[in-house]
């Protein structure tokens, strides 16, 4: 059950982020998460909201973006989305490669806040300098 | 009441754990040792393999050393001692996977100039390693052939974030109707071109394979490095 080290870290960067910009509470936090990440959605879920007790974050709710898994195709010259993980070739050609160039995502996207007045108020693009 | 607010974080889930790996791979590459993670499920043979390793490379003054992750008890590490490396056991108390700042912290004390090769075993899992980076240079997922030929497709990620595979246990290949031609396949498929050895720890059959190709790695690690001189 390591979805629980996982909703431990992202308490973690949430919270710090949150409080740097003024925020009340948390509302939503959305993950985008591959194929290949080896994330159980559900088990991801139940442990957040164990770990979200009593912080900026509770009650708050996850959202997941799918990110399928794609390959570089050494003979199409192209990237290619792969219909499953279980054989990595191109679906169009059929050449086998292993060179994945999306698909391990496991990364907070975006936050949902409600903020504490107008004192706290950055803009996202500010906030993204400053990650 | 004020509307909700998105901010844009975009930044990695294990970024901390990623960061310490990359110090530590670091540190490993200026100190010329090759680390090796050793990842598969429970009861594939793992430490058997590892103290056959230890001992091989130890009477041929390689100097080795080991740390192993476990659950609850330390009768890896007491098994590995049998080869006389040095040998650390780090205990998760219930968590699945081993973590990058705890191999750091279990590494305090040893000078890894003095090693040639460091091995990490994870805890018994296909699932739960597979995320998280450890500063190894070789990930080495590992199957037994009591487990079935379909362990690749069962866990394709774990298998196709490492760099090679090991069969073990192929002693008992024919008593399990191990199907060895399908077995590659399934490797080959979730992982293309991924080198694949195929041991038996205790008949001592591919040992010698396996030796061989830890000591390409090695070699592949160091070269850079020499040819600054």
């Amino acid at each position: 059950m390591h979805e629980l080290s996982i909703a431990g870290s992202i308490v973690e960067i949430v919270s710090d982020y949150a409080q740097e910009h003024g925020a009340l509470q948390v509302t939503a936090v959305t993950l985008r998460l591959g194929q290949l990440s080896c994330v159980h959605q559900e088990a991801l879920e139940f442990s957040f909201d164990l770990i979200t007790k009593d912080t900026l974050l509770e009650g708050a709710v996850l959202k997941f973006i799918d990110v399928p898994v794609a390959v570089f195709c050494p003979s199409c010259q192209q990237q290619v989305e792969l219909p499953g993980i279980q054989k990595f070739a191109c679906p169009v050609c059929g050449t086998a490669t292993a060179d994945v160039r999306q698909g391990r995502e496991l990364e907070i996207e975006t936050i949902e806040i409600t903020e504490g007045g107008p004192s706290s108020q950055v803009s996202a693009s500010a906030a993204r300098e400053t990650s | 009441m004020m509307e909700p607010r998105i901010l844009e974080v975009r930044t990695k889930v294990l970024k901390k754990n990623d960061e310490t790996a990359r110090e530590m791979r670091q540190q490993f590459l200026d100190a010329g040792v090759l680390v090796t993670n050793l990842v598969s499920s429970p009861g594939t043979g793992k430490t058997t393999l590892l103290r056959e390793t230890l001992m091989r490379l130890a009477a041929d003054g390689e100097r080795a050393a080991a740390v192993v992750g476990d659950l609850e008890t330390d009768n890896d590490a007491r098994r590995l001692a049998e080869s006389g490396v040095p040998v650390r056991q780090i205990m998760t108390h219930g968590c699945c996977h081993l973590e990058a700042d705890m191999v750091r912290d279990h590494l305090a004390g040893w000078n890894l100039a003095d090693l040639d090769h460091l091995f990490i075993e994870n805890v018994g899992n296909l699932v739960c390693p597979t995320s998280w980076d450890l500063g190894e240079s070789v990930r080495v997922a590992l199957l037994s052939v009591t487990e079935g030929e379909d362990k690749p497709l069962k866990y394709p990620g774990l298998f196709n974030t490492s760099d090679a595979a090991v069969i073990t246990k192929i002693d008992l290949a024919e008593p399990c109707e191990f199907d060895r031609i399908q077995a590659l396949e399934n490797i080959q498929s979730v992982r293309p071109e991924m080198p694949v050895l195929e041991v038996s720890a205790k008949t001592g059959d591919g040992v010698d394979e396996w030796i061989r190709f830890l000591r390409t790695q090695r070699r592949r690690l160091t070269k850079p490095a020499c040819s600054k001189n």
